[in-house]
């Protein structure tokens, strides 16, 4: 493989994968900690709606969720069309919300309600007692699935390859089709195998680095050094 | 292609009707994805605990690779593992069906997870069963067969369940490798007839009718096998 096709695999497609990454794993901790505390509202419609939001987003499959905001939400809404981009940030950032707003309902769920009581008598509003009180105490249970969570979504971030986002599978399979026409032309065709397990060892490097990163965070946050588990 | 076919098809709302003629289609294909997953499972559970075992091996030149396949295995993509599957192996002269590639690509990447299931219930065994077992001259596969694992795999049981919708939701991705699974049945009916919009919600609430049960279904094996071994 020359190095100017590795490039395009590893940078142009990872820059892709990366950005898609970010923007889903944002955007679904959002989500997460939305409908996470939603989950706990006094009011019932509340929790209604966010165990629908939870169960919807678990139930459906992320690879059917893209597809369905890629072709089928911009129908609906009225566009013509919506990015490859968005599609995937939206879809993968729905997905990952449904998993994590459990992980923030049980994380908080953890806390003593002391604390609630505690916080309620100093008269904290709400916002205040989940910013400065519930939350920081939360993190550090969340913390480790959370990050395995968002390995997922790394690991998913390859289906917007499906809808011909260029990242980094997508790449791979350029390259891959445009085998013939490099042997054609006496170019350097890797085979597949140096392709796909080039991918692959790329995704597994952008894995561990996640994984570190989120091992850092827990143990700056106060945690001890748990293994995130991939 | 199906960038293009986006935004060519600016069709309007929903037709009930063209939903209704989707709808054994979409359910055929549906029926296809769900082979596929049950045959996954199937591999996936014996792969699952032989890996298991075998990551318990005194041996380091058994549990050391054990652990390298588990843990690169789970740091990677489902979607490239079927790639490589699919692609790869018929250059090594192994040339495999979608359906067995995906089902065999399921049972992998999910034997992998559910090891790390089998491994905790292995280990939740009081360590007294495994010295009385010695104790009586036990050989070690009777040792195994019949006191530790009757011991461990109840616990284990609603894992395995959670991984099965996991599995069932990540079937789809076999439309990658040409299964004629139920997104290859939303694709082909919404490059046919343009009706995206029915298509793709059909996929999602036929899916969500599935999943959703399913999902009640280990539930109740939770209630029902779970149990806490302090």
């Amino acid at each position: 493989m020359t190095w100017d096709q590795f490039q395009r695999l590893a940078f142009e497609g990872g820059w892709i994968t990366v950005q898609v990454f970010v923007g889903a794993a944002l955007f679904g901790t959002a989500l997460s900690l939305w409908f996470g505390v939603m989950s706990l509202a006094p009011s019932r419609t509340l929790r209604i709606i966010s165990r629908v939001y939870v169960e919807t987003a678990r139930g459906v499959s992320a690879i059917i969720l893209l597809f369905w905001v890629a072709f089928a939400l911009p129908i609906f809404l009225g566009f013509q069309v919506i990015s490859p981009m968005v599609s995937g940030i939206i879809a993968l950032g729905t997905s990952m919300g449904g998993y994590g707003a459990e992980l923030v309902r049980g994380g908080i769920g953890s806390i003593p309600k002391g604390q609630t009581e505690a916080s309620v008598s100093l008269s904290l509003t709400f916002t205040q007692r989940l910013r400065y009180v519930i939350l920081p105490q939360a993190v550090i249970t969340i913390l480790p699935p959370f990050g395995n969570l968002n390995i997922e979504v790394l690991k998913g971030t390859a289906l917007v390859s499906l809808i011909a986002l260029s990242d980094i599978t997508f790449e791979a399979q350029k390259l891959r089709n445009s085998r013939i026409v490099l042997l054609e032309q006496g170019l350097t065709a890797p085979t597949t195998a140096m392709i796909f397990s080039t991918t692959i060892l790329i995704y597994l490097a952008m894995s561990q680095i996640v994984a570190l990163l989120f091992r850092r965070l827990e143990f700056r946050l106060g945690g001890r050094w748990h293994k995130v588990k991939v | 292609m199906t960038y293009v076919m986006a935004q060519a098809a600016v069709e309007t709302k929903w037709d009930w009707e063209v939903a209704w003629e989707f709808l054994p289609i979409i359910a055929e294909g549906l029926w296809v994805t769900v082979r596929a997953t049950l045959v996954g499972t199937i591999i996936g559970m014996i792969l699952g605990l032989i890996l298991a075992v075998l990551r318990r091996s005194p041996r380091w030149y058994i549990r050391l690779p054990t652990i390298a396949v588990i843990e690169f295995v789970r740091s990677t993509p489902l979607l490239i593992q079927l790639f490589f599957i699919f692609f790869v192996l018929p250059g090594f002269g192994v040339t495999l069906s979608p359906f067995v590639s995906l089902s065999l690509g399921l049972g992998i990447h999910y034997g992998c997870y559910t090891s790390e299931s089998y491994r905790a219930g292995i280990e939740s065994v009081g360590r007294g069963q495994w010295d009385a077992a010695v104790a009586i001259n036990l050989s070690t596969a009777t040792m195994w067969t019949s006191v530790i694992l009757p011991q461990a795999i109840p616990t284990v049981i609603p894992a395995l369940g959670n991984y099965l919708v996991a599995m069932l939701k990540d079937a789809p991705l076999g439309s990658a490798i040409s299964v004629v699974g139920v997104l290859a049945a939303a694709k082909g009916l919404a490059s046919l007839t343009f009706r995206v919009t029915e298509a793709f919600t059909l996929v999602g609430i036929l899916f969500l009718a599935v999943s959703i049960p399913a999902a009640i279904f280990v539930r109740y094996l939770e209630r029902r096998y779970g149990f806490d071994r302090t």
